[in-house]
């Protein structure tokens, strides 16, 4: 068919991650009528606007709103899930999942194994994380490479409207509890979702763009930066091979390993503090299986082991930049 | 003899055989635990049977219940069963849990026992949960929540009291109090007047009761859960026990008060029953042949334990996750 008389792709429009995850929510409660929300202020639209007119189809008894008890949140969520529902937890700013650790890491991720099979937890928990502009140590943290390392869950990690919601749908249809870190400074950022919103598998990497001098995987909020790296680098004349990792446990091994064989040079970069930081197991696991000889230069981007300050340029100082990616990846490409 | 008395005899009779059970069932695995044929440790609920039977006594099969580290007797009170139970104290296979969980988290979904918890009121926002839950799909089935007079000063006890009383949750809190948290009085580190006190400044109705009198925690507990589930939103009921032996099966309790301990044994919830029934006019063999077989019931079940096979070790593997799952391949 000739392009230009081809239908637009209506199903296709440009919204934002907030709207996305929105829309992703409202499509797997009419579907399934298991499925609710409980957290602080979700009646009112969640304060990022998640839930944004929820409550009005819904019901205050789908869409609940909680006393600020992060602990039972957590917990109830689980006992909910215990007897049937599909709880979708939201923990309104991921540092206040830190109050529910009990209940998320002995009881939801162990459930499951400690009694044999008998349940499978199917939670949802929406931890939006990441750096927001001078939110300070206790409203900033990335701490996605904790869960990686903890048997039981998934750990969603998007970029982009498309893949939050896809990512979202197979969280809410998953029978395994899935950690969804929405990334806050990305709530606003806009691209194409389509209506009808299917679920995407975890562990697949998606492939910002296609290179052959240079691996550069991320995740989450440093995607864009990474983007615009890349296309500076691309105006040199050189080939990045972008991959956003999208989900964390399970994560795309594979695509990393045939990119860095391929490019023979690998930087992974992550907002989250480079030391302890999942970064090194991407590291190690391409040494592991390619060999040690196998890279001409690899390298970790990642902050320094800081909390994050409030003020704008210590801020600046501390967080992975665009300049701060691009100068990485020049010192792995003159290797 | 009156219809009615005959009915409460034949009722305390069945509660007897139920405590007789979870008292041999513990003293079996005791046994077999000093024996060195069980791994790990165990909480013995020795003392504290009357809270599990006259309050499971009362709920129906699909009602829910959370337990604590000290949850043999929840659990066999709940209707799990004796074999299954076993097994999985000595990590066979056939475990209930398949081994992977042991005494501390013995679970039966199967009749609604949401597990044992390693975790101290860990069971407390479970529970919570578990009833919306409920509520959301249209069931009357109810949750009954066991702690100890120790988790009450965790945060989730808190937490919990006012989450189910601002949704007037289908919840029977049960607060046993055994005097105890594991090494120290449990008084000694509690400020105010305690559970009952905590639960009404929420606006949980409470009430407290001889919980080494079975009869005495099976009537009120059917009032109040009667009251749950009509609606009436969450209860909270205090049942006073004593715990007759040590924190764990590795503590001989030697650091007890003498004295205290004797005059607890003289409260045996047991022996109580016996004593009632007894002077109702039922007959010392009928009661001796109710704890020969409780005996005997448990005493097969070690042997069965005991002559089952191990896990297979690829079981490790299962039942993490589904996603994302490492195979032992990748070990
Ligand atoms: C959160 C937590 N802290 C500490 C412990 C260790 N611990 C196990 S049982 C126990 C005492 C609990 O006392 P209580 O709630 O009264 O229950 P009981 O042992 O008397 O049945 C403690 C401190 C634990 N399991 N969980
Ligand atoms: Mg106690």
């Amino acid at each position: 068919m000739d392009a230009a008389l081809a239908p637009p792709p209506a199903a296709v429009e440009p919204i934002t991650l907030v709207e996305a995850t929105r829309r992703a929510v409202a499509q797997e409660m009419r579907r399934d009528a298991s499925v609710w929300v409980l957290g602080e202020d979700v009646a009112r639209g969640g304060i990022f606007g998640q839930y944004r007119g929820l409550i009005e189809e819904f019901g205050p008894e789908r869409i609940v709103s909680t006393p600020i008890s992060e602990a039972t949140i957590m917990g109830a969520g689980l006992g909910a899930a215990l007897v049937g529902t599909r709880p979708i937890i939201e923990m309104r700013i991921f540092d206040f999942a830190l109050c529910a650790m009990d209940e998320l890491v002995n009881q939801i991720a162990k459930i499951r194994y400690m009694f044999g099979g008998q349940a499978k937890p199917a939670v949802v928990i929406r931890a939006p994380h990441g750096l927001w502009r001078s939110s300070a140590a206790q409203h900033s943290q990335s701490l996605e490479t904790w869960f990686a390392h903890l048997p039981g869950v998934v750990v969603a990690v998007p970029a982009t409207p498309a893949d939050a919601a896809g990512l979202l749908v197979a969280a809410i249809r998953s029978d395994d509890p899935v950690l969804f870190f929405d990334p806050k400074a990305l709530f606003a950022a806009t691209g194409p979702v389509p209506s009808a919103i299917d679920p995407l598998p975890f562990g697949v990497a998606r492939h910002e763009q296609w290179g052959d001098d240079l691996t550069l995987v991320c995740w989450s909020s440093i995607v864009p930066d990474c983007v615009r790296a890349a296309e500076a680098l691309a105006r040199d004349g050189v080939g990045v091979d972008l991959i956003d990792l999208r989900t964390l446990w399970p994560w795309d091994e594979a695509a990393v390993l045939a990119s860095a064989a391929r490019t023979r040079r690998l930087l992974v970069v992550h907002e989250a503090v480079r030391a302890g930081g999942f970064g090194g197991e991407i590291l190690a696991r391409v040494v592991e299986r390619l060999g040690p000889g196998a890279l001409k230069a690899a390298r970790r981007l990642g902050a320094p082991r800081l909390p994050v300050p409030f003020s704008p340029p210590l801020e600046d100082a501390m967080r992975v930049t665009e300049a701060k990616i691009l100068a990485a990846a020049k010192s792995l490409l003159a290797a | 003899m009156e219809a009615s008395t005959e009915h409460a005899i034949a009722r305390l009779t069945e509660l007897y055989r139920l405590m007789a059970r979870i008292r041999a069932f513990e003293e079996v695995a005791l046994a077999a635990h000093a024996a060195g044929e069980l791994p790990g440790y165990l909480h013995p609920s020795i003392g504290q049977e009357a809270v599990a039977a006259g309050v499971c006594s009362v709920l129906r099969r699909d009602d829910r219940i959370t337990s604590t580290h000290r949850g043999h007797g929840h659990a066999l009170a709940k209707g799990a069963a004796v074999r299954g139970m076993m097994r999985e104290l000595f990590g066979r296979a056939g475990g209930v849990c398949r081994g992977k969980g042991g005494s501390m988290h013995i679970a039966d979904f199967s009749v609604g026992m949401l597990g044992a918890n390693g975790v101290v009121a860990g069971g407390i926002p479970i529970a919570v949960g578990a009833a919306q839950g409920l509520r959301l799909l249209g069931c009357d089935a109810i949750v009954a929540c066991f702690f100890g007079d120790g988790a009450i000063n965790r945060g989730p006890f808190l937490e919990g009291l006012n989450w189910a009383a601002l949704y007037r949750l289908p919840v029977l809190f049960v607060c046993e109090d055994n005097a105890v948290a594991a090494f120290t009085a449990a008084c000694s580190v509690t400020a105010g007047p305690g559970a009952v006190a905590r639960a009404e400044s929420c606006g949980v109705a409470a009430e407290s009761v001889d919980g080494n009198d079975v009869e005495a925690v099976a009537e009120a507990a059917a009032r109040l859960v009667a009251r749950v589930r009509r609606g009436d939103g969450p209860h909270l009921l205090h049942a006073r026990t004593y715990r007759l032996l040590g924190h764990t099966s590795t503590d001989q309790a030697a650091w007890r008060d003498p004295a205290e301990v004797a005059a607890a044994k003289g409260r045996d919830p047991i022996a109580r029953a016996r004593q009632r029934l007894l002077a109702a006019g039922v007959a010392e063999t009928v009661l001796d042949a109710i704890l020969a077989e409780a005996r005997a019931e448990m005493e097969a079940a070690r042997a069965d334990a005991l002559a089952a096979p191990w896990p297979d070790a690829a079981e490790a593997w299962e039942d993490v996750q589904d996603i994302g799952a490492e195979t032992m391949e990748q070990a």
